[in-house]
C-alpha cells in the first residue's frame, strides 16, 4: 500500500490562524488566534487539533502549503523593519516623488500616501549605468563605504538597494551588497534587479523598499517555524503560496518576502475559482473578509484575474494610484481595510469611520475580553445579534457582549447620542458599505456590471457580512461554501504546483535567432520543471510558453501563447503571424510595416489542473429543521426582527431556509436577510437568493 | 417597448465611463510616444449622434476638457453625416478645431449599430514630433510649428489612406512613432465601439437618446444646484509670468449669476510673438477645470455640466489666439489661467483655493544629433519629457511636492526616457527649501540635469515659467524659489526656446517651488521639525522663518544620525 496523502493547508490572517488537513480527499478543519509575538505558535496548536480530528500524528504530513498575510499587513500598518534604502546619486526621491501626479483630479486638498522610509533614510552614491547596460561612472567600493558608515551608526537592520538601470545590468548593486555584507554581515539587503527585475524606477525601488522593510520580520518568522514544525517532527516539504497563485519553497520565501504579499488571498481566489467550476459558473465575485481585510477579487471562466503589477494599501477611498506599487505575478484583486477586527471612531464632522486599524487578535474586538476597548465591527455583529457569543468559534472563544456595548456606548454612541445598537447599525453599515464601494470601483474598473455576478464568500468574516454587500450591489446570487471560515488554506490545497521562470532579452524579429531562442526556451523549461519536480516527482508536468512581444517603440506588451512545437522549432513568420492575430483580437487592427520585438520569455510549469465534479444542483425540496429563534438586526430593514437559527451541520441537503435567519457553524455565522432564500445543496455550499416578490 | 429604469440608466451612465476609462488605456497600452505611454497626455470620449459629449475618461488632461467635447462638432460638419460610413476613421490636428496645437492629434470614429450612426467615440494624444521647427516656443506663426492634418479620413470604410500615411512619413523626424500612433488612436476608439455596441444590445437600446437626456438632465441639474448655492457677485482677479517676448498679464473677471458662471478674460495681454499663444479652447478648458475643482468636483464632464462655465476673452489676447498666431506651448498660458481665476474665487469663496503652484509644467524636450564620434549607425532622437514644479499650499494642509496641477499627467520614467534617445538624465529629485514659508507651507519643486550621451550634442527647447515671477502667497504665506536653468559650466540660459549645448555639457535647472499659505509663525511646530528632518527645509530657515531653537535643531540631527523618524 502507498503511503497515505496527508496535505496541511494553513493560512495566518490578521486575526485568525486557519488550518485544514485533507487525508484522502477527507478534510479537517481549525480556526486558531493568530499569535503576533509568534505566529508559529498557533500553526502548531492548530496542527495538533486538526491531527487529532483526523487521527493521525505530525509526521505522517506529507506537505504543508503555507500562506499569510503577515507580510502585507505589515506593509499597510506600517510595522516594518528599520530600513534604509540606497540609490543612485541624484534620484534619492523616486519613491516620494511617485509619478509626479494626482490620482484624484478634482479634489483641492487631495494628499499623496507619504512613501515607506521618509527622506532621511535614503542615501546616494555615485556610480551610473546607462539604458544599454553599459557603464556609465564607474562606482568603487571607497564611495560607498561612508553610507555604510552612517547606516552602521543609525542601526538599521534591512537595507533595500535600488540603482538605476540594474535590471540590465546589476554589478553596482552587487558591489554595494557587497561592501555593505562585509561591514555589517547581520544586515539584511535586497537588491531590486532580484525582486523585480523590470524597467521603471519608481515601482521597481518601491517593490525592493517594500521587500526590505518585511525582510527581518518574515525571515525570522519562517525560520523560526521550520524550526518548530522539526521539532514536531514533520519530517515533510514546506511550501509557500505566492501572490501569482502559485507554490514557491520555503527559502525563495524567506529572500523574497513581499512574493507572499497577497498569498493568502491569492489562495482563497483559487478556492473560489474551485467552487466555481463546480457550479460550472462563469462571472464571479470573490469575497473574502477576515480579522483585518477584505478582498474583492474577479473570477471570470473560472480563472481569477492576473496582473503583473498591484497596489498595496490604497489610501484614497480605494482609487487607482492611491497606494503603494509592487510590481510582482499576482492575482488582481482590491484589498481593503476592512475586517472583523477593523476598529471604529468619530472624525471631525461627527462621522463614523472604520478601519483601516485593526485591533489584531492581541487584544483583539472589545468582546473578546482581552483589554480591547473601541470597538471593533465584530462588536457590533454581535450586538447587532449576527453572532451568537456562547457559540463564536465552536465555543472555544466565549464572546463578552457587555464590553461590546460598553465599547459601542463610549466610543460612538455617548459623542453621536445614539443607543448601542444604533451605534452598531452605524459601524455595521459604513464598513458594508466602503467594502460594496471598493467591489463597484474595481468591477468599473474592469468595465463589469456587478448585476450579472454570483458572489462566492469566505473568510471568517464574510458571512456575516456578504448578503448586505449582495443587497447593497444589486447581486441576486450568494454561495456559502463549506469550509467558509478556512477557504484560503483549503484554496492553498487546490493550487497546482507551478513555477514560473522568466528572463529579459530583447530580440526583434528582423533579427530573429532562432537556434538561441530554441535553447532560452529549453533552460527555461528546464529551470521550471526542475522546481516542479522538487514539489511533485511523479506528477505529470504541463509546460505552457509565452512571450511577451510589442512593436518596437511601444511601452507595453501583450502576452502571445506558443505551442511546444513551435517553442522547439521557433519560426519567425509564426510569432509574428500569433502577435498580429492577438493584437488584432485585442485592439482591433495590427500596424503595417512595423519591427516587432519580444522582450520578456517565459515557461509556466505546472501540474494538471485537479478535475473538478459539476454539482448537481438542488432548487430546494424539504424545509429545514429550526434550531431556535434569536433576534437579529436586519439592516435593509432598518429594524431589529425575529429571526430563526439553524445549525449548519444539521442542515440536510436540498433543505430550504427563508430568511430572516442565522445559520451558525463551528467557524462563521451566515446571515440569510429578510429579502433573501437559502437552499442547502448537495456539496454542502449554501445558496442564497433573492425572495422572488409576490405579483 | 418600456423604457429602461432609473437604475438601468444609473448601471449605463457608469458603463459608459467604464468604456471611455478602457478606451484611454488601450491608447497607452499601444501607443509609441512617451508623452502618451508614460505620461498619460491623452483623453478619450464618447458622444452621442448629435456630437455632444457623454462621457469622458479622467486622464492627464484637463486641458482636453472641453476642446474634447467641442471637437466632434466640427467634424460632423466638415465631413458631413450623409457621408460616413462604418469604418471609417477621421483625424485632424488643427489647433483651433481640435485641441489647441499640432502636436494634438484628434481622431474621430463614427460608431454604427445595424447601420444607423448611434454615436462617435473621439480621442487625442499629444505625439512627440509633428515636424516643423520641432515643439518648442521659437515659431513665428503656426506654418512654422509643423505638418497641418485638416480634418480629413484616416480610414475609409476601413481602408487606411496610405497618401496620407506617405505625407506623414515624409514631414516628420520620427515617422514610424508617429505612424505607430495614429494606428493606436484608431485602436482606442474601436475598442470603445466595441464595448458600445455590446452594452446597446444587453440592454436592447434602439440607440442613445434615452441614455444622453439622463446623462444631461441629472448632470445639468446638480451643477445648476452648486452654482445656485454660491454668492450672486462678481470679482477680479489676475497674475503676472515670465511670458517669452515680455511679461504676460492675465486678467479675469468672475460674474456668478443664478444659472452661469462667466469667466471674463477683458484686460489680459495681447498675443506673444512667439509659440506661446493659447487658443480660446483650450483657456476655457482650463478656467471651466479650475472652477469644477473649487465647485463641483464630482459631477462628471459632459456637454451639459460644462454648458454652465461660459468664458469670454477678446480676440487675439493671449488667451483667444486666432490663426496664424503661433500656439505649440499654448499649455503654458492655459496652465496659469486656474491660479488667476482662484486670485478671484478667493475674494467669493474664502479658505477654499490654494496660493499659487508652479502652475504650467516643467517641460523641455531635447533634440539630439550624432558627432562624428558617434558609433556606427547612430541617429538623431527627439525626447520630450514632462515634469512638475511644486503645488500651491492649501488653506488647511501644505502643498504637493513635485506634483503636477492643474495639469494631470505623469512624469516619464528616467529609465523609459532613456531608453527613448541617447540622453542621460543625471539628476532628478526633490529641490529643498523651494516650498515658500507659510503656516501651510509651499509643495517643492525639483532639480532636474540632462546631458547627451558621449557621441552626441543636442538642443534644448525650454518651456519654463516662473524665472522672474514665482508664485505668490496667500494670506502671509512666502513666495514660492523661482524657476533657475543654466550650463553646468555656468552659462546662464533662458527659460524659453532652442538653444543649442555645446558637446560634454549639461543643462541643470531647478523647477519652482509653490507658495505658502498663511503666516509661518501660524505653523505647526512638529511639522516644522519634520520639514527639517526631511530637509525640506535649511537649519537657516527653520532657525530665521520658523524660529526653532537651536537646541531643537540639535535633536532633529540626532534622530537623523540614529535612524529615527520624527
Amino acid at each position: 500500500m502507498t503511503k497515505q496523502e496527508a496535505r496541511l493547508g494553513v493560512d495566518i490572517g490578521g486575526t485568525f490562524t486557519d488550518v485544514v488537513l485533507e487525508v484522502d480527499g477527507e478534510s479537517f478543519s481549525t480556526k486558531v488566534l493568530t499569535t503576533y509575538a509568534a505566529p508559529e505558535n498557533a500553526i502548531i496548536d492548530g496542527m495538533h487539533q486538526v491531527c487529532t480530528k483526523a487521527g493521525l500524528t505530525p509526521p505522517a504530513i506529507t506537505q504543508i502549503i503555507h500562506g499569510t498575510t503577515l507580510a502585507t499587513n505589515a506593509l499597510i500598518e506600517r510595522r516594518g523593519a528599520k530600513t534604509a534604502l540606497i540609490t543612485t546619486e541624484g534620484f534619492r526621491d523616486v519613491i516620494e516623488m511617485r509619478t509626479e501626479s494626482r490620482f484624484e483630479q478634482y479634489d483641492l486638498n487631495l494628499q499623496l500616501p507619504e512613501p515607506l522610509l521618509p527622506r532621511q533614510m535614503r542615501y546616494t552614491v555615485p556610480g551610473r549605468i546607462d539604458a544599454t547596460g553599459g557603464e556609465l561612472v564607474p562606482l568603487t567600493a571607497a564611495d560607498i563605504e561612508p553610507v555604510v558608515e552612517a547606516i552602521a551608526v543609525a542601526g538599521y537592520t534591512s537595507v533595500a538597494i535600488g540603482l538605476l538601470h540594474s535590471y540590465l545590468n546589476p554589478a553596482h548593486e552587487c558591489l554595494v551588497r557587497d561592501v555593505l555584507a562585509k561591514r555589517l554581515p547581520d544586515v539584511m539587503i535586497s537588491l531590486s534587479h532580484e525582486v523585480s527585475p523590470q524597467m521603471r524606477e519608481y515601482e521597481r525601488f518601491n517593490t525592493v523598499v517594500a521587500n526590505a522593510y518585511i525582510k527581518p520580520l518574515m525571515k525570522s518568522y519562517l525560520g523560526r517555524l521550520e524550526g518548530r514544525l522539526r521539532e514536531e517532527g514533520v519530517g515533510c516539504s514546506i511550501f509557500l503560496m505566492h501572490s501569482g497563485g502559485g507554490i514557491i519553497s520555503i527559502e525563495s520565501a524567506a529572500d523574497f518576502p513581499v512574493r507572499l504579499v497577497e498569498s493568502g488571498p491569492a489562495g482563497g481566489a483559487v478556492f473560489a475559482a474551485h467552487i466555481a467550476a463546480r457550479y460550472g459558473l462563469d462571472k464571479v465575485l470573490s469575497f473574502d473578509m477576515g480579522g483585518t481585510t477584505a478582498k474583492i477579487c474577479l473570477i471570470q471562466n473560472q480563472t481569477p484575474k492576473t496582473s503583473r503589477v498591484f497596489e498595496v494599501a490604497r489610501s484614497y477611498r480605494f482609487k487607482k494610484g492611491s497606494g503603494m506599487p509592487i510590481s510582482i505575478p499576482v492575482i488582481d484583486m482590491v484589498e481593503i481595510g476592512a475586517g472583523g477586527g477593523s476598529l471604529a471612531h468619530v472624525d471631525a464632522m461627527r462621522q463614523i469611520r472604520v478601519g483601516p486599524e485593526s485591533a489584531g487578535s492581541e487584544p483583539g474586538p472589545a468582546c473578546y475580553g482581552r483589554g480591547g476597548a473601541r470597538p471593533a465591527v465584530t462588536d457590533a455583529d454581535l450586538v447587532l445579534g449576527k453572532l451568537d457569543g456562547d457559540n463564536f468559534a465552536g465555543g472555544s472563544i466565549k464572546l463578552d457582549v457587555k464590553a461590546a456595548n460598553d465599547a459601542m456606548l463610549a466610543t460612538l454612541g455617548t459623542p453621536l447620542g445614539l443607543d448601542a445598537t444604533t451605534a452598531a447599525f452605524g459601524l455595521a453599515e459604513v464598513v458594508d458599505e466602503n467594502m460594496a464601494n471598493a467591489a463597484r470601483v474595481h468591477a468599473v474598473e474592469n468595465g463589469e456590471d456587478l448585476s450579472e455576478y454570483t458572489m462566492i464568500a469566505f473568510g471568517g468574516a464574510a458571512p456575516l457580512h456578504a448578503a448586505r454587500l449582495c443587497e447593497k450591489l444589486g447581486i441576486n446570487r450568494l454561495l456559502v461554501p463549506p469550509g467558509a471560515g478556512v477557504g484560503s488554506a483549503i484554496g492553498f490545497l487546490r493550487a497546482p504546483f507551478s513555477f514560473e521562470a522568466t528572463r529579459s532579452v530583447y530580440m526583434t524579429l528582423a533579427g530573429f535567432d532562432g537556434p538561441a531562442v530554441t535553447t532560452l526556451l529549453a533552460e527555461l523549461k528546464s529551470e521550471a520543471t526542475a522546481f516542479v519536480r522538487t514539489c511533485a516527482p511523479d506528477a505529470e508536468i504541463i509546460a505552457e510558453y509565452k512571450v511577451y512581444m510589442r512593436y518596437k517603440g511601444q511601452g507595453w506588451e501583450i502576452p502571445v501563447t506558443l505551442t511546444a512545437q513551435q517553442a522547439q522549432n521557433p519560426d519567425p513568420a509564426a510569432f509574428e503571424a500569433l502577435f498580429e492575430a492577438d493584437y488584432t483580437r485585442l485592439f482591433g487592427r495590427a500596424v503595417a510595416g512595423m519591427d516587432i520585438e519580444i522582450t520578456v520569455w517565459s515557461v509556466n510549469a505546472t501540474t494538471p489542473p485537479q478535475p473538478v465534479a459539476r454539482v448537481q444542483q438542488d432548487s430546494g425540496s424539504s424545509i429545514a429543521e429550526i434550531n431556535s429563534t434569536c433576534s437579529v438586526f436586519d439592516a435593509a430593514l432598518g429594524s431589529t426582527v425575529e429571526a430563526k437559527n439553524y445549525h449548519r451541520n444539521k442542515i440536510v441537503s436540498g433543505a430550504t431556509i427563508s430568511g430572516p435567519a442565522t445559520i451558525t457553524e463551528d467557524e462563521t455565522t451566515i446571515i440569510v436577510p429578510a429579502s433573501r432564500v437559502a437552499v442547502r445543496q448537495p456539496d454542502g455550499c449554501i445558496d442564497i437568493t433573492t425572495r422572488e416578490t409576490d405579483e | 417597448m418600456n423604457s429602461p429604469s432609473n437604475v438601468a440608466y444609473q448601471v449605463m451612465w457608469n458603463r459608459l465611463i467604464s468604456i471611455v476609462e478602457e478606451q484611454a488605456q488601450a491608447l497607452v497600452r499601444t501607443a509609441f510616444s512617451t508623452s502618451v505611454r508614460e505620461a498619460g497626455d491623452l483623453s478619450a470620449g464618447v458622444y452621442d449622434a448629435r456630437g455632444r459629449m457623454l462621457a469622458q475618461a479622467v486622464t492627464g488632461t484637463p486641458g482636453h476638457v472641453n476642446a474634447m467635447a467641442d471637437s466632434v462638432a466640427h467634424f460632423i460638419r466638415r465631413i458631413g453625416r450623409e457621408t460616413m460610413a462604418q469604418g471609417d476613421v477621421y483625424l485632424t490636428n488643427d489647433p483651433w478645431e481640435g485641441t489647441g496645437h499640432l502636436h494634438d492629434i484628434t481622431m474621430v470614429t463614427p460608431s454604427f449599430h445595424n447601420g444607423t450612426l448611434v454615436g462617435f467615440f473621439a480621442c487625442t494624444a499629444h505625439v512627440v514630433d509633428i515636424g516643423g521647427r520641432g515643439f518648442g516656443a521659437d515659431a513665428n506663426s503656426v506654418y512654422e510649428e509643423g505638418l497641418y492634418l485638416p480634418i480629413m479620413r484616416f480610414a475609409d470604410k476601413g481602408e487606411v489612406d496610405q497618401t496620407l500615411l506617405r505625407i506623414v512619413r515624409g514631414n516628420v523626424r520620427e515617422p514610424d512613432q508617429l505612424v505607430g500612433d495614429l494606428y493606436a488612436l484608431a485602436t482606442c476608439n474601436e475598442i470603445g465601439h466595441r464595448r458600445l455596441i455590446e452594452m446597446i444590445n444587453e440592454f436592447n437600446l434602439p440607440d442613445l437618446t434615452g441614455i444622453a437626456e439622463f446623462i444631461f438632465d441629472n448632470s445639468r441639474r446638480a451643477t445648476l444646484e452648486r452654482i445656485a448655492a454660491l454668492p450672486r457677485t462678481t470679482a477680479s482677479g489676475e497674475m503676472t509670468v515670465d511670458g517669452f517676448a515680455a511679461p504676460i498679464t492675465m486678467r479675469v473677471a468672475l460674474t456668478i449669476e443664478e444659472n452661469r458662471i462667466l469667466t471674463d478674460f477683458t484686460g489680459t495681454s495681447g498675443l506673444d510673438p512667439k509659440g506661446i499663444n493659447c487658443p480660446l479652447v483650450y483657456a476655457k478648458a482650463y478656467a471651466c477645470y479650475a472652477l469644477k475643482c473649487a465647485i463641483a468636483p464630482e459631477i462628471p464632464n459632459n456637454a451639459a455640466s460644462l454648458e454652465p462655465f461660459e468664458v469670454y476673452a477678446p480676440e487675439n489676447t493671449i488667451v483667444n489666439a486666432l490663426h496664424p498666431a503661433p500656439v505649440a506651448l499654448r499649455h503654458i498660458v492655459g496652465h496659469f489661467v486656474p491660479d488667476t481665476v482662484y486670485d478671484a474665487l478667493d475674494k467669493i469663496l474664502p479658505d477654499v483655493v490654494p496660493a499659487e503652484g508652479a502652475g504650467c509644467l516643467c517641460n523641455f524636450q531635447i533634440s539630439l544629433r550624432p558627432l562624428d564620434t558617434a558609433p556606427q549607425g547612430a541617429k538623431r532622437a527627439e525626447v520630450l519629457t514632462f515634469n512638475s514644479g511644486g503645488a500651491g499650499a492649501r488653506p488647511q494642509v501644505d502643498g504637493l511636492n513635485a506634483t503636477a496641477f492643474p495639469s494631470g499627467v505623469m512624469t516619464m520614467p528616467v529609465e523609459a526616457t532613456e531608453h527613448a534617445g541617447p540622453v542621460i538624465i543625471w539628476r532628478k529629485e526633490l529641490r529643498p527649501g523651494s516650498g515658500g514659508v507659510g503656516r501651510q507651507r509651499g509643495g517643492l519643486g525639483q532639480y532636474m540635469e540632462v546631458g547627451a550621451r558621449e557621441g552626441y550634442e543636442f538642443d534644448i527647447s525650454a518651456m519654463l515659467d516662473r524665472v522672474d515671477h514665482p508664485a505668490r502667497g496667500r494670506r502671509g504665506g512666502g513666495n514660492g524659489a523661482p524657476t533657475t536653468i543654466a550650463r553646468d559650466d555656468g552659462t546662464p540660459m533662458q527659460g524659453k526656446g532652442r538653444q543649442s549645448v555645446p558637446p560634454g555639457t549639461r543643462v541643470r535647472m531647478a523647477f519652482p517651488g509653490g507658495a505658502g499659505y498663511g503666516l509661518p509663525a501660524e505653523r505647526d511646530k512638529a511639522a516644522i521639525m519634520r520639514d527639517l528632518a526631511k530637509g525640506y527645509i535649511s537649519e537657516r530657515s527653520a532657525l530665521d522663518d520658523y524660529s526653532v531653537s537651536a537646541e531643537d535643531i540639535e535633536k532633529v540631527k540626532d534622530a537623523i544620525r540614529a535612524g529615527e523618524d520624527i
